[in-house]
């Protein structure tokens, strides 16, 4: 501190240290609340969540053994036939793996087209009638708060057992997770091209379809890429409530402790999803790139 | 109309048109292929689709038939009654919520040291960071669920399985987030703290903490929200929470009850969204969302 250039006993400088440290210490106070609280609700939280680290240290040992014990027994010797061992199902699982792709594909789709249908009504710059805004926002807002397999339990039930109502699942969580990204870029765009489209007498469709369209295109189909990765992890589980796809014989592996298989299976959907994501990512960054040349 | 100061515009573009034609042959005769093109996409897409509806089971009959039942079910849906299971519900949400909170946490624990590694500017090795990006890419692409049901194996049914299983399944995605906000940071605080004789993990804690840590609880806060929402149907499986209830009840057609459940998820949801959007603009200001 002998470095300070104002002498340290002078009034103003005091009164300028005093002011430092009330500042923070006030800042050192807000900071132990915030942690004081976190660790009040972390506790409340580990109480009701019935956090026993008892049988946590106990059981954990449980956790790489089963790792260890899904693995399967590869030999170099016999490799060949260990992996036909391995995969012996593999036609079912790739079968169940593709119809898992499809419902993804097709609910996206769907979801697409009603995020599209939906995000012009729900936009503030686009329509001028404030409860046709709300009531659309409200509606994208129950289709995304209630996760997906929520829908499914309830369509399976109506529609009987199987991928369709997995995929009509995944089009309504996409509908109201898309149409509120939609929403929300078609609030940033430029509005000269739709007043324009108005004075030349458009209606409000044409404005849609020829001035906000051409500028907001590429981020949707970006979004919607984005939103298929998910939809594909998303459709691996659906068969955990008979909603079609891996899910079903991954469920009943691990529940019935066909270990090689648990483990078979879960590379598939990984790998699938890897291929996926790095398939779209591609695709996005083409868009992107077709975006800044023109 | 004549006045209209358009008019003369629209008389030297009339004029000029045959020019204009020849000037701008993007605009006026595109190219065959750039003109198919779109539609090309659209067909294709629209092809795939068709093929998917036939390789998933649909048919206009089943279509009819399930709508028929769903108008029935949503009628009984109405109106959302718990009957006298109210505070059993009401304790299950509880659950789902410390799950969500404390699952989050966890995960976000686990992920700073993974981050760290993970981050180009901490570990300058292309074929480190690549080949460790991809193992956290790994925690992503398992769904929560399935860890749900792999922790029930370990620590046996209830909440505690679904805190591991939310934990298990953010690490990746924290700890890329992270990793990226570590990278996104300055480098001139730390070139200070080391110019003034600090060590590395000086430079660490006062050079990049100070700016990462803002946004790593954002982050936080964020995934919060929507961890509640998979907190909710862990149950499903098992791992604890409202989710039990919630298949249970439309396993047994209760649908009144079922309603109810929604309600008070939609209800939950809302809650914690506007109280971490709250927490997340008192921490960062309105700017860095």
């Amino acid at each position: 501190m002998a470095t300070l250039p104002l002498p340290t006993d002078a009034p103003a400088t005091r009164r300028l240290l005093d002011a430092y440290r009330a500042e923070q210490a006030a800042k050192r106070i807000r900071t132990l609340i915030f942690a004081a609280a976190t660790l009040a609700a972390c506790l409340l939280a580990a109480w009701m969540g019935e956090v026993d680290l008892g049988t946590f240290a106990e059981n954990f040992h449980k956790f790489p053994n089963y790792i260890l014990s899904i693995t399967p027994q590869l030999r170099w010797a016999t490799l060949g036939e260990d992996v036909t061992e391995w995969y012996w199902g593999w036609k079912r699982w790739g079968r169940l793996l593709i119809d898992t792709v499809l419902i993804a594909y097709a609910g996206t789709l769907l979801g697409f087209v009603g995020g599209l249908m939906l995000c012009f009504t729900a936009s503030a710059n686009l329509t001028a009638r404030r409860w046709l805004v709300l009531g659309a926002r409200r509606l994208l807002e129950i289709q995304r708060s209630v996760p997906e397999l929520v829908y499914a339990l309830i369509f399976v039930v109506a529609f009987g057992l199987g991928p369709f109502p997995g995929m009509l699942a995944i089009a309504i969580h996409t509908t109201g997770a898309l149409g509120k990204l939609f929403a929300e870029v078609n609030e940033n765009i430029d509005l000269k091209p739709v007043d324009g489209m108005y004075a030349s007498g458009a209606s409000w469709f044409q404005a849609m379809r020829f001035a906000v369209v051409p500028q907001v295109l590429s981020n949707y189909v970006s979004y919607t890429l984005l939103r298929f990765e998910i939809n594909v992890r998303g459709a691996a589980v659906l068969g955990f409530v008979g909603a079609g796809g891996i899910g079903q014989d991954l469920l009943s592996a691990i529940r019935q402790f066909y270990l090689p298989d648990v483990s078979a299976i879960l590379l598939m959907i990984v790998v699938t999803v890897a291929v996926i994501d790095i398939a779209t990512e591609r695709l996005r960054h083409a868009l992107i790139g077709l975006d800044t040349r023109t | 109309m004549t006045d209209n100061p358009g008019a003369a515009l629209r008389h030297a573009a009339l004029a000029d048109a045959a020019a204009m034609v020849i000037r701008h042959p993007a605009v006026f005769r595109p190219k065959l292929a750039d003109r198919l093109l779109g539609p090309a996409v659209v067909a294709l897409l629209m092809g795939l689709f068709a093929y998917s509806l036939v390789a998933l089971g649909f048919t206009f009959e089943r279509i009819w038939n399930g709508v028929g039942r769903l108008g029935t079910i949503v009628v009984h849906m109405l109106p959302p009654d718990a009957g006298r299971f109210f505070w059993i519900y009401l304790d299950a949400l509880g659950e789902t919520v410390a799950i969500a909170l404390l699952g989050t946490l966890l995960g976000a624990v686990i992920a700073v040291p993974l981050a760290l590694l993970a981050a180009k500017n901490i570990v300058p090795n292309r074929l480190f960071h690549f080949g460790w990006r991809r193992g956290l890419d790994f925690f992503r692409a398992i769904d929560v669920l399935i860890w749900a049901l792999i922790w029930i194996n370990v620590v046996g049914l209830g909440p505690f399985a679904g805190i591991l299983a939310i934990a298990m399944s953010d690490i990746g995605g924290f700890a890329k987030l992270f990793s990226e906000a570590i990278e996104a940071a300055d480098r001139k605080p730390i070139e200070g703290v080391v110019a003034a004789g600090g060590g590395a993990p000086h430079g660490i804690r006062f050079g990049i903490l100070p700016q990462v840590l803002p946004i790593m609880i954002s982050q936080v806060l964020y995934y919060i929200e929507s961890n509640t929402r998979s907190a909710t149907i862990i149950g499903i499986v098992g791992a604890g929470g409202i989710g039990l209830h919630l298949s249970d009840t439309i396993r047994v057609n209760e649908w009144q009850n079922v309603s109810f459940l929604i309600v008070m998820i939609l209800v939950t949801v809302a809650l914690i969204d506007a109280i971490s959007t709250r927490l997340r603009f008192a921490i960062i200001g309105r700017r860095g969302t």
